[in-house]
């Protein structure tokens, strides 16, 4: 999680903030799905074995959760993507320098 | 056939939008995109509506989904509290719709109009999604859906000015966190209770009267994430880029509806659940919301003096005004409550009105607006100035304006609650807000150059004209916005003291 953050507040390129969001994104849907482990809990499949369930709710929360992390992600991407073609380039310095050029 | 649809209006003001807007995506024609839109909210407006009448004869609707009951299915609640934002958002969505076409025409490829509409709809299904839904992680998807579908609008600014790609991508990153941080506190609240409803939540919460470390630990985080969100002071820094590159049509619905919807969330979490906290509250309010917002409140005021650029200055000036609404919402008493309400209401008309108006002016002169390219056009434009005048007064807050009764009332609040520093320090901000007005007005009406009047678009002047109007309508005939905010604030105090 720290290393995810990390990433997207010290990196210089576009792109690796976008990977260092999918890391801590991801992190926190490990901690969910670690919430959801009951002792000695099977799978929440119904079954006369099994005397104690998982808990199946966290990984449906996590399902809606990635899908909006995939969302993010491809925007994130295909912004990227954009701003390398208007600016030929995706460090933020350069991009910086460049807007202050512009702007004089 | 009518009934069966109002049945279940609580759902469709939210479903309906979103949708339209999967039909509306890949719709090659300019004009039908619009059409069904407008249609599309006429129709939110008439539920909208509905959901009022219903609310004045019982005062509460839940309406659950798949009729799962609340702690294990996901469901909406309209009561008090929302009722009134529900239909001010309704009316504002269908006013900022009306007045985009011409806007979106002049400032994106008209062959996309079908899919700005796609998101345009996607956005307002969302953030309604914010202000009904009961459900803490359904609110982060919503969330989500909203913030995804705004950063895709204000990067349709990138045909005027490249710099809205970078506007954009900023806003995804910092407000993806923020929701991260959210989901995070909501990952503790679920470990600690085992439910997402927030009714059940209240009820659950309570068995851990003294309090513990994890559900503090997740409370700090889910209001963490949604101050990110509502663009609450330290962490605003995505708002002004943002809203000043995006298309004009896309700041205005922003700057009215979207930090408005996520800041009555906030309130809601903070005066309906972690109320039964309330030294942790009190605690969050006196020594974070407190400070930040006389802060937001005077370094916002002060950055848009400096402003050259119209929108900047517009977008700078929204955080100092939600910096008077968190200062209101803070005082932890009805008082407060209530002109933080009121403040919600005038605060979207009158910087949506604001933003309509500068927006009209850069598709009038093909670049962005600055302050010496507005010489004269008090004369040139006369319809569009004056609204723009009429605006900017009740943001300052002159009488006869609805900036005026916001003012007042957050000024017998802070009274009853004896904070003369804030009351000396918001009258200072004040005036100072009439210095970065008179910059404009002096280019607009006191310039050397006259200009002949020109012709003004009746269709981009009418909705501006329209919220001119109800700005001075509720400046004079204020009932209506202080009984909402009055209603808002009895069901939210009655949680509080009980």
């Amino acid at each position: 999680m720290v290393g995810g953050l990390f990433i997207i507040i010290t990196s210089q390129n576009y792109l690796k903030k976008v990977v260092g969001l999918a890391i801590f994104q991801t992190a926190v849907f490990v901690f969910f799905v670690s919430l959801a482990k009951v002792l000695d809990g099977t799978a929440p499949i119904l079954t006369k074995i099994a005397n104690a369930y998982s808990n199946p709710l966290p990984h449906v929360l996590i399902l809606t959760a990635i899908v909006v992390g995939v969302a993010t992600s491809a925007l994130g991407l295909a912004l990227v993507l954009q701003i390398y073609r208007n600016y030929e380039t995706i460090e933020e310095k350069e991009i910086q320098s460049l807007e202050l050029k512009s702007d004089k | 056939m009518f009934n069966l649809f109002l049945d279940d209006a609580a759902a469709l003001v939210v479903v309906l939008p979103l949708l339209i807007s999967a039909i509306i995506a890949f719709m090659p024609s300019k004009i039908w995109p619009w059409i069904i839109s407008l249609v599309t909210l006429v129709l939110h407006l008439v539920l909208s509506l509905n959901l009022l009448k219903e609310i004045s004869i019982s005062g509460l609707i839940i309406y659950e989904f798949g009729n799962w009951e609340p702690p294990w299915g996901i469901s909406f609640k309209i009561d008090g509290v929302n009722i009134g934002l529900q239909l001010l958002f309704s009316i504002f969505a269908l006013i900022s719709t009306f007045y985009s076409r011409k806007i979106f025409l002049s400032e994106i490829d008209s062959r996309d109009s079908g899919k700005a509409y796609s998101l345009w709809l996607l956005a307002i299904g969302s953030l309604n999604g914010i202000i009904l839904t009961n459900d803490i992680f359904n609110l982060f998807v919503f969330l989500e859906i909203s913030a995804l579908a705004s950063i895709s609008l204000i990067a349709l600014g990138a045909g005027q000015n490249r710099k809205a790609l970078l506007a954009a991508f900023n806003y995804l990153i910092i407000g993806a966190i923020g929701a991260t941080f959210y989901v995070i506190g909501v990952g503790f609240a679920y470990a600690m209770t085992g439910t997402l409803n927030m009714n059940d939540l209240v009820i659950q919460l309570a068995q851990y009267s003294n309090g513990q470390l994890a559900i503090f630990a997740g409370m700090s985080f889910m209001l963490i994430g949604l101050m990110v969100k509502a663009a609450i002071f330290p962490v605003h820094i995505w708002l002004p880029p943002a809203y000043s590159y995006a298309p004009s049509a896309v700041s205005t619905l922003l700057a009215a509806l979207a930090t408005k919807t996520i800041l009555y969330f906030f309130v809601r979490l903070l005066y309906e659940v972690f109320i039964i906290y309330p030294s942790y509250l009190s605690l969050f309010l006196d020594f974070v919301l407190y400070p930040l917002s006389l802060l937001a409140i005077f370094i916002g005021t002060l950055i848009a003096i400096y402003q050259d650029d119209i929108k900047k200055l517009l977008a700078f000036s929204s955080i100092a005004q939600i910096g008077y609404i968190t200062l209101a919402l803070s005082l932890k008493d009805h008082s407060g409550i209530t002109s933080g309400f009121i403040h919600i209401f005038n605060h979207a008309l009158i910087k949506g009105g604001l933003f309509m108006t500068v927006g009209y002016f850069a598709i009038l002169q093909k670049d962005r607006v600055t302050l010496s390219s507005l010489k004269g056009f008090g004369y040139k434009y006369p319809i569009t100035s004056f609204a723009l005048l009429i605006c900017g007064l009740s943001l300052i807050g002159l009488p006869l304006t609805n900036g005026f009764i916001s003012k007042l009332y957050l000024f017998q609040a802070l009274y009853t609650n004896q904070m003369y520093f804030s009351i000396a320090l918001v009258a200072v901000s004040s005036a100072l807000a009439v210095a970065y007005f008179w910059k404009i007005v002096e280019q607009m009406w006191f310039s050397e150059i006259k200009f002949k009047s020109e012709k003004e678009d009746a269709y981009i002047y009418l909705p501006i004209l329209i919220i001119t109007v109800s700005i001075i309508v509720f400046g004079i005939y204020s009932s209506p916005i202080i009984e909402f905010s009055n209603l808002s604030a009895d069901y939210l105090i009655s949680g509080y003291q009980n």
